[in-house]
């Protein structure tokens, strides 16, 4: 599926980088802790989140996300989208709670990034 | 070990705002540089941590880049207030962070073993009242 596919399931706006709507998605994670975000993530995916404040976007540099998806409507501010932008990715934003957004992107066909557990280290 | 290039980035106690800026331009610089793909991340997300860190616990301090020809290398320095038990803070789930680093998202007790984790060599010491240094190195392959 690609961003503009998530669009149209999740009826969101896309906020910016409306030129990369064509861009193939496979994956996704879903936080609101950058810690955890920082520490598990190590794929070009896709962020659902309810946080907006510019360390979102800065976690996304650093990790080189592809799009980032705002729940319950939540829009960030300009200057932190125009700085989304610069980096070249993509944000949209939509009314549904994460867990809805999650469980129709899921049943769309795109799936959870592979990230270690707390029970692996105990080794459970 | 012939240095290539090198810079440093002062970083403000508690500047919550501008905590990230000095790792994307530590990103920016190394990308111009012809580093790329996982070691790049891996730079970056150790950078981003240990300001982050910088920002949330020291008293100021300052992050170094310094590239050689087969490495980089990140040298974390703070004047205080130092750790005072080094193998608690290395420990995945264990955070002084306070109330507004955790409002940010950050404070998980994920940032010294992300930094450990994503790097090649991890020094860190610690003297509280003096205080902290976090030396990393990522090799860059051939």
């Amino acid at each position: 599926m690609t961003i503009a596919d998530m669009v149209r399931v999740l009826n969101a706006k896309v906020l910016r980088g409306g030129d990369k709507l064509d861009t193939p998605v496979f994956t996704a994670c879903c936080s609101d802790l950058m810690s955890d975000v920082l520490a598990f993530v190590d794929e070009k995916t896709v962020l659902i989140t309810g946080l907006t404040n510019p360390h979102v976007i800065r976690t996304s540099e650093m990790l080189d996300l592809k799009c980032l998806v705002f729940v319950r409507g939540k829009i960030p501010t300009e200057d932190i989208l125009d700085s989304a932008e610069e980096q070249g990715l993509v944000v949209i934003t939509t009314k549904m709670t994460a867990f809805s957004a999650c469980g129709l992107l899921y049943d769309m066909g795109l799936r959870g990034v592979p990230v270690p557990t707390a029970w692996d280290a105990e080794g459970n | 070990m012939e240095e290539l290039f090198r810079i440093s980035y002062p970083v403000a106690a508690a500047d919550y705002s501008s905590a990230g800026k000095a790792s994307a331009d530590i990103k920016r610089r190394l990308k111009q540089l012809g580093v790329g793909g996982d070691v790049l991340r891996r730079v970056a997300v150790a950078s981003y941590e240990v300001e982050l860190n910088l920002v949330i616990h020291s008293e100021g301090g300052e992050l170094c880049l310094t590239v050689f020809p087969g490495a980089v290398q990140l040298v974390s320095s703070d004047v205080g207030p130092g750790i005072p038990d080094l193998d608690m803070a290395m420990r995945e789930g264990y955070s002084t962070a306070n109330e507004e680093a955790r409002s940010l998202g950050f404070g998980a007790g994920m940032g010294l073993p992300n930094m450990k984790r994503n790097s090649d060599e991890f020094d860190i010491k610690s003297k509280v009242g003096t205080g902290t240094t976090i030396t990393m190195r990522f090799n860059l392959s051939a």
